[in-house]
Formats: C-alpha cells, sequence, structure tokens
C-alpha cells in the first residue's frame, strides 16, 4: 500500500491538503486561543468594518469576527469529526457484519437503512433533536446516527466483493478467526475507498452543523458556530456585509477543502 | 473539478448580488401621504411573531393572541388608543357607590358576526363563563370576584361582585361570545368585533374579513387581514423588503434603520416588562443575595444601548414609566451599570464566591430576547457566574417555563392591560401566573389592601410599596421597557399605536 514511487504531482490532493491544513489549523488554535475574546463586548466597537486591527470587523456586540470565526471553525471541525467517529465506527462495524455474513441480520440492517435514507436528512435530526433536546451533543448525536446508513452501504458492498476473494479462502482455510478475516485481513483493503467516503462524510457533517446552527439548533449563543454566525449576519447584510461574508467564505473554504482532498485521494488511488 | 469552482463562483456572485441589492427601491418612496384621502377596501397582511395558543378569548393567554383576537372580539366596555375605557358592547354603565354592583345597558343594534343581535343572555352567559359560574373554572381571574349576573330587562345587565376594586371595569374587556358558543369558540369563533373569523392555519396565521354589521359606523376600512406568522426577526425583514407583509411591529433596531427609507418606521413605548426571570424556588436563586447579586451585574445601559438602539426605557421592578401616576424610580436600588464588587460581596456572603452554573431558557423567536440574553451571558461572566442560553420553542416556553416552572431563568417579557393592578398581581404568592415562584407574605398582605382600597391616592401609597418590595427582594432582575420599532407600508395611514399590546386594524385605511 504505502510504497513510494514516483507519481504524476496529484494537485487536487496538494491544494486540499493545503486549505484543509490551513482551516484545521486555525479551528485548532481557535479552540485554544484567538487574538480577542470571542465574547467580550464593546459598544464603542460596534459594526466596525474590516480593518488590521480586526481582521473580518466586528459584529453587533462589537466582538472580533474574525476571532469568532476561529472559534466557530473549531467548534464545526470538532463535532464534525466526531460525527464522522460515531457514524464511520459503526458504520464499518454493521457494514462488516452484514457484508460478510449476510443473512437475517443483513436484511434487518438493510431494510433499517432504507428507511433511513427515506427521510431528507435534516427532518430526521430535526425529529431526534426535539426529542433530545438541543445542544452540542445531542447535534453529534443526531447526526451520527442519520450518517450511519452512508458508510454502512459503502463498506458492506466492499466486504461482499472481497469475502470471496482468494486470499481471504485461503486464511479462512489456515484456521484463521472470523473477527481477524473481517478486521485484519478484509478491513486494511477497504481503506482507500473508505477514506473517500470519510472526506466526503465530513463535508457532509459541516454542512449540517452549520445547516443546524443556522437553524438556532446546534451550538448555542454566546458560543461561537459558523451557522449561527451566518443567521445572525442576515439582518445586517446591507449594513455590515463582511459580518455574513466572514463566517461564509469560512464554509466555503473547508468544505471546497475536504472536497479537493477526498479528489485528490481517489486520484491517487486510481494512478 | 469544474463542478466545484463553477459552485464556489455561485456562491461569491449570489453574496455580491445579495449585499448590492440594498439600495433599490429607495428612490421610488412615496412623498407625504398624511392629506390623501381614505380608500375602503383593500387587504394588508400583518406579520406577526407566534403561532395563536387559543381561539376561545377567554382562554387565550399569550399576548400575541390577544393582540389579535382585539379584533375580533369586544367586552362591554374596550380600551382606546390611549389607555382609556371606552363603551363598546355597553352603551353606558354605573358603579354603585359601595362598589359592589354594576349596571351594565347594552348597545341597541350590536350584531355578532353570525347576524344576531347580542341579547341580555349573551352578556350573562359571557360573564358566567369568564367567572366561573357556569362550571366553576374561572377563566379570567380577577372576573372571579362575579357573585352573580342578573338580567334586569332587555337592554340592562347587573352584575354584583363579592368585594370592591376599582380597577374591576377593566377586566370587563373580556369578550362577549354568543350565549352557549363556549365550545366551538376554538373551531368558529364568534364575536362582535370589526373584523370576523375567516381560517385559521397553525404556523401559518389567521384571516379575518371585514364585519359590514360593526356597531361604529364607518369603521372598519379594510376588507381583508390576514395575520401572517413569522418565524424570524430575519425573515421578517426579508418579507417586509419584498412587500409580502405590510405591517411589522416588532423591528430591531439595526433593522428599523435599514429600512428607514422604503417604510414608514414609528417607535412608541411598548407595554412590555423585560425581565431576567428567576425562578425564586430554585437553588441557588432561592436565596436572596444571590439574586440581588445578578441584580448588581446586570448593566442595563448597555443592554439598552445593544438590543435596543437606546430607545428602552430602564426599569427596575413590574412598573411601566407610561403609568406615571403609579410608577416609582427605583433603578437607584441596584444602578443602572454593573457593579461587580458589590455582586461578588453578596455571593461570597451567600456561599457562592466561586460562581454557579445558570441555565437561562429563552424563546427563540424573539431574537430581541435572545440578543438580551448573550448580553446578560456576558455580564454575569464578569462575576463568575456561568450562564448558558437554552434557546427554546415558544411552545416549550409556555409549556415548561411559563406553565410548568421547570426553569432557572429566563429572559421573557410580561404584559400590561393598562391597570396598574395588572402587573403586581402575577407575583402574589398563590397566583396562577406567578410563574417565578416568588414568596412574600408582606406582599401578599399589601397587595389584598390595595385591592380593595376606594381612595386612588392610597391604592397609589400600596403599589409603591409593593414595587419597592419587588426590587429589594430581587423578585427577577427588571431590565427594560423596550420601544416598538413598527414598520408601516407608506401607502397604510390610520395605524394607531396603544400603550398595550394589542393591534388595531379597525382603523387602518390605505391611501392612493
Amino acid at each position: 500500500m504505502k510504497t513510494q514511487k514516483k507519481r504524476k504531482w496529484n494537485k487536487y490532493l496538494t491544494a486540499g491538503l493545503f486549505m484543509t491544513g490551513f482551516a484545521l489549523l486555525l479551528g485548532i488554535v481557535g479552540i485554544f486561543w484567538t487574538p480577542y475574546s470571542t465574547t467580550a463586548m464593546s459598544a464603542a466597537e460596534k459594526f466596525d468594518a474590516p480593518s488590521l486591527r480586526h481582521l473580518f470587523g466586528t459584529d453587533n456586540f462589537g466582538r472580533d469576527i474574525f476571532s469568532r470565526v476561529m472559534e466557530g471553525m473549531g467548534t464545526t471541525v470538532v463535532i464534525s469529526s466526531l460525527v464522522v467517529l460515531f457514524s464511520g465506527t459503526f458504520g464499518i462495524l454493521l457494514g462488516a457484519l452484514t457484508g460478510y455474513f449476510g443473512g437475517l441480520l443483513d436484511e434487518i440492517v438493510m431494510r433499517v437503512t432504507d428507511a433511513v435514507n427515506g427521510f431528507p436528512s435534516i427532518l430526521l435530526t430535526l425529529v431526534i433533536i426535539s426529542i433530545l433536546g438541543s445542544g452540542r451533543q445531542n447535534v453529534i448525536l443526531s447526526l451520527g446516527i442519520v450518517f450511519i446508513p452512508s458508510y454502512i452501504r459503502i463498506v458492506r458492498s466492499e466486504f461482499i466483493r472481497l469475502r470471496d476473494a482468494d486470499y481471504i479462502m485461503r486464511a479462512r482455510l489456515m484456521g484463521a478467526g472470523r473477527m481477524r478475516i473481517l478486521f485484519v485481513h478484509i478491513l486494511p483493503n477497504i481503506f482507500s475507498v473508505f477514506w473517500v467516503s470519510v472526506m466526503i462524510g465530513f463535508n457532509n457533517a459541516i454542512l449540517a452543523e452549520s445547516g443546524m446552527s443556522y437553524l438556532g439548533i446546534g451550538v448555542q449563543p454566546p458560543d461561537a458556530s459558523l451557522g449561527k454566525m451566518l443567521s445572525d449576519a442576515q439582518g445586517y447584510l446591507q449594513t455590515a456585509p463582511w459580518y455574513a461574508l466572514a463566517p461564509g467564505l469560512a464554509i466555503v473554504w473547508v468544505v471546497l477543502g475536504f472536497a479537493l482532498f477526498g479528489e485528490g485521494i481517489r486520484r491517487q488511488k486510481v494512478d | 473539478m469544474k463542478k466545484l469552482f463553477c459552485l464556489l463562483l455561485t456562491t461569491l456572485l449570489t453574496m455580491a448580488v445579495l449585499s448590492g441589492c440594498g439600495t433599490d427601491g429607495t428612490g421610488e418612496s412615496s412623498g407625504d401621504n398624511s392629506s390623501a384621502e381614505p380608500v375602503y377596501g383593500g387587504s394588508v397582511v400583518v406579520g406577526i411573531q407566534q403561532d395563536i395558543d387559543s381561539l376561545d378569548p377567554h382562554k387565550a393567554t399569550a399576548a400575541g393572541t390577544k393582540e389579535i383576537l382585539f379584533n375580533i372580539f369586544e367586552g362591554l366596555v374596550k380600551l382606546d388608543e390611549n389607555g382609556n375605557l371606552i363603551n363598546a358592547v355597553a352603551s353606558d354603565y354605573t358603579i354603585s357607590d359601595d362598589g359592589l354592583v354594576y349596571t351594565f345597558t347594552l348597545r341597541d343594534n350590536v350584531k355578532f358576526h353570525n347576524g344576531n343581535v347580542v341579547t341580555c343572555e349573551d352578556v350573562k352567559y359571557s360573564l358566567e363563563r369568564v367567572s366561573g359560574l357556569l362550571d366553576g373554572t374561572p377563566l379570567i381571574s380577577t372576573l372571579k370576584t362575579i357573585q352573580a349576573v342578573d338580567i334586569l330587562d332587555d337592554k340592562t345587565v347587573q352584575v354584583t361582585v363579592e368585594s370592591p376594586n376599582t380597577e374591576l371595569i377593566y377586566s370587563f374587556v373580556a369578550a362577549i361570545i354568543p350565549a352557549g358558543s363556549g365550545e366551538d369558540m376554538e373551531a368558529d369563533p364568534i364575536g362582535t368585533g370589526p373584523f370576523s373569523f375567516v381560517s385559521y392555519k397553525p404556523q401559518e396565521g389567521i384571516v379575518v374579513a371585514k364585519n359590514p354589521d360593526y356597531w361604529q359606523s364607518g369603521l372598519p376600512y379594510l376588507d381583508e387581514v390576514n395575520f401572517k406568522i413569522v418565524n424570524s426577526a430575519d425573515s421578517a425583514l426579508l418579507e417586509l423588503q419584498g412587500g409580502t407583509i405590510d405591517i411589522y411591529a416588532y423591528l430591531t433596531d439595526s433593522q428599523a434603520a435599514e429600512l428607514q427609507d422604503t417604510f414608514n418606521v414609528e417607535a412608541s413605548p411598548s407595554d412590555v416588562v423585560q425581565a431576567l426571570f428567576l425562578n425564586n424556588t430554585v437553588a441557588p436563586l432561592d436565596d436572596v443575595r444571590v439574586r440581588q447579586a445578578i441584580c448588581y451585574a446586570l448593566d442595563k445601559e448597555m443592554i439598552n444601548e445593544f438590543v435596543g438602539g437606546g430607545n428602552g426605557t430602564l426599569i427596575s421592578s413590574a412598573m411601566l414609566p407610561t403609568l406615571k401616576d403609579n410608577y416609582v424610580d427605583l433603578n437607584d436600588t441596584y444602578g443602572t451599570t454593573a457593579n461587580v464588587e458589590k455582586a461578588k460581596e453578596l455571593l461570597a456572603d451567600a456561599g457562592y464566591a466561586d460562581g454557579f452554573d445558570l441555565e437561562i431558557a429563552i424563546p427563540s423567536n424573539y431574537e430581541f430576547h435572545m440578543q438580551t440574553g448573550e448580553v446578560v451571558v456576558e455580564q454575569l461572566k464578569a462575576v463568575g457566574i456561568n450562564a448558558t442560553i437554552k434557546a427554546v420553542e415558544w411552545s416549550t416556553w409556555l409549556d415548561e417555563v411559563y406553565n410548568g416552572r421547570q426553569y432557572q431563568a429566563t429572559i421573557s417579557g410580561i404584559t400590561c392591560d393598562s391597570t396598574p393592578g395588572y402587573l403586581l398581581n402575577r407575583f402574589q404568592t398563590d397566583s396562577s401566573k406567578n410563574f417565578i415562584n416568588f414568596v412574600n407574605a408582606d406582599y401578599d398582605e399589601i397587595y389584598l389592601k390595595a385591592q380593595a382600597a376606594q381612595d386612588p391616592e392610597e391604592k397609589k401609597g400600596y403599589y409603591a410599596q409593593l414595587q419597592q418590595i419587588l426590587c429589594e427582594e430581587a423578585g427577577s432582575a427588571f431590565l427594560q421597557v423596550p420601544a416598538n420599532m413598527t414598520a408601516l407600508n407608506k401607502k397604510l395611514m390610520g395605524y394607531k399605536f396603544y400603550p398595550v399590546y394589542v393591534q388595531d386594524m379597525s382603523t387602518v385605511y390605505w391611501v392612493e
């Protein structure tokens, strides 16, 4: 897998790595440190236009938007990562079991995923949120649940493809246990496919989290989140356009970065 | 890959277009219309903030519902735009010297929307229904004092009450509905107001049409009014700009500034007492020192500046400054700016030197309260209180916070019906509206005295004491009376600003 050989320069991967790297760096730094306090308000600095002092300007409470974008990016990245981790783990487990063993379990799980896929994902998350209540953990949980089916399908189809491969047959003949075959022999071989879907999933998670915060059911104010900032900024679109532009561009940047990254990985594999 | 760049480009272009379209339309705004003649007919769309809790006028509790039902129902008397009572279904009334007997004379030929003339039977039924004489459950608490409703002749009704109360007459604004129709009110509300009910769709709005038989001749002007529920302040702005709503009364300060050129924007004092309401029975808020500390910690001037554009009036107890005779200025008690040292000292006394966690539940449809919440959280942080905001749906707020009293703190507004007693009534220990669980024996005692007092000066003295107790015991952290910023289509005239929470559409008309 990892053998280094001379390849054509993969510009998607480079651009993706650069963009996501930059965004992640900003977000992770934003969790621990921001240039200004993200909540300190100042009546004197209400709606300052972007300047060297405030790179992205200030909002209706005189808070530094750049600092809030950093914090919001951090929040978004953490939530999205946990969502992907949650849904990815369950996706792999269920996908591996159903794909390898088939049978009744496969039938049940697949029908359930069909049912979940039948609903628009935002509707389903809204239902879960309305049962559990809003807040960070519940957003992670509800998005996690909604995203599981997409991973199950991909992992399952890969396991079905590989379960009768020659090297698996041999492993079986040599007496390897089922769990060993599942997770030591097959799993590493589906990683490149899985990785692409993780990137896509990450993107979807970011957009979904922003969407939920935009609707006011995600991260609660005064904590910053990109989606919430967008929705707050909507009222000031004409008086302070920078307020909407900053979180908007941040979302575009991250999503584009991960899309390029995913595309880069796919090409890397094909080449 | 191309797709991605297209997407990016489209996003950027959309943003550019959106931010550029702000100046459109300013050139075509019409000039001064004040001399124009009223035109009969036409329809108006009024944006409202929340769904309706009940179409039954006796059961509706939300102020946002009452502002609409004002157009459909009338009582024996009703309020005018100056907060004074005028006769409505009754043409005249007398109160006996001992304050125990009210005699109403019905106006000739007032018709219900179903075409029937209002009779004494209808009045008797309505008053017995709200007072609980009918089935034992009073629907309007101030009217449970009614002992008997007697029909003297076909135009005269006599009401006997248990104890005298000079403010009771204001409660006779309670809607008069056809005899026996109580059960049908939710589906088919019938009243005597200037507009009749047409349809109601949950989450969408309510439509009313002109009542051609209305007793005030010449009113209303409009054929139809559509009260449309607008989900958020942001969409209200978009709908105003798009022309899909004509009147919206709850603009934020920045929205008002934005609409200045294209709409008639008017500021008027509201009748809402905004406060950080504290649940007095939940630890640590059951300690008066903690509540006082919160009052000291808040910088009301800053809150007013940030969310009200400086247009609000700062208060420290539950009374509207516009009720001049009864209002007592208590702003010196805690000051209008933050006193962090004093707050920390009180917290330390109470054993919370390291602060505590406080969850503030706020109805998410009220942008104004949500923004206030953000400022409050920041100010409480300065004294070590770790406050968090929990945005809740309006219906959840009513269920859990207002009626269920399952909360620590909330930011909301309570409204007034123009009698000073109304605002203070709810803080009696056993009041059903005492959602902050304020318990104070002195308060209860003085309130009863105030109610019984016949002499206005004496009454005033009691009300002053009540305001003082509420303030000093820090029943809640009272913040401000926000100004209402109302946007009106420039071609609409005749909109009246009431000191109470109603939207009277009967006098509104279009001009050409």
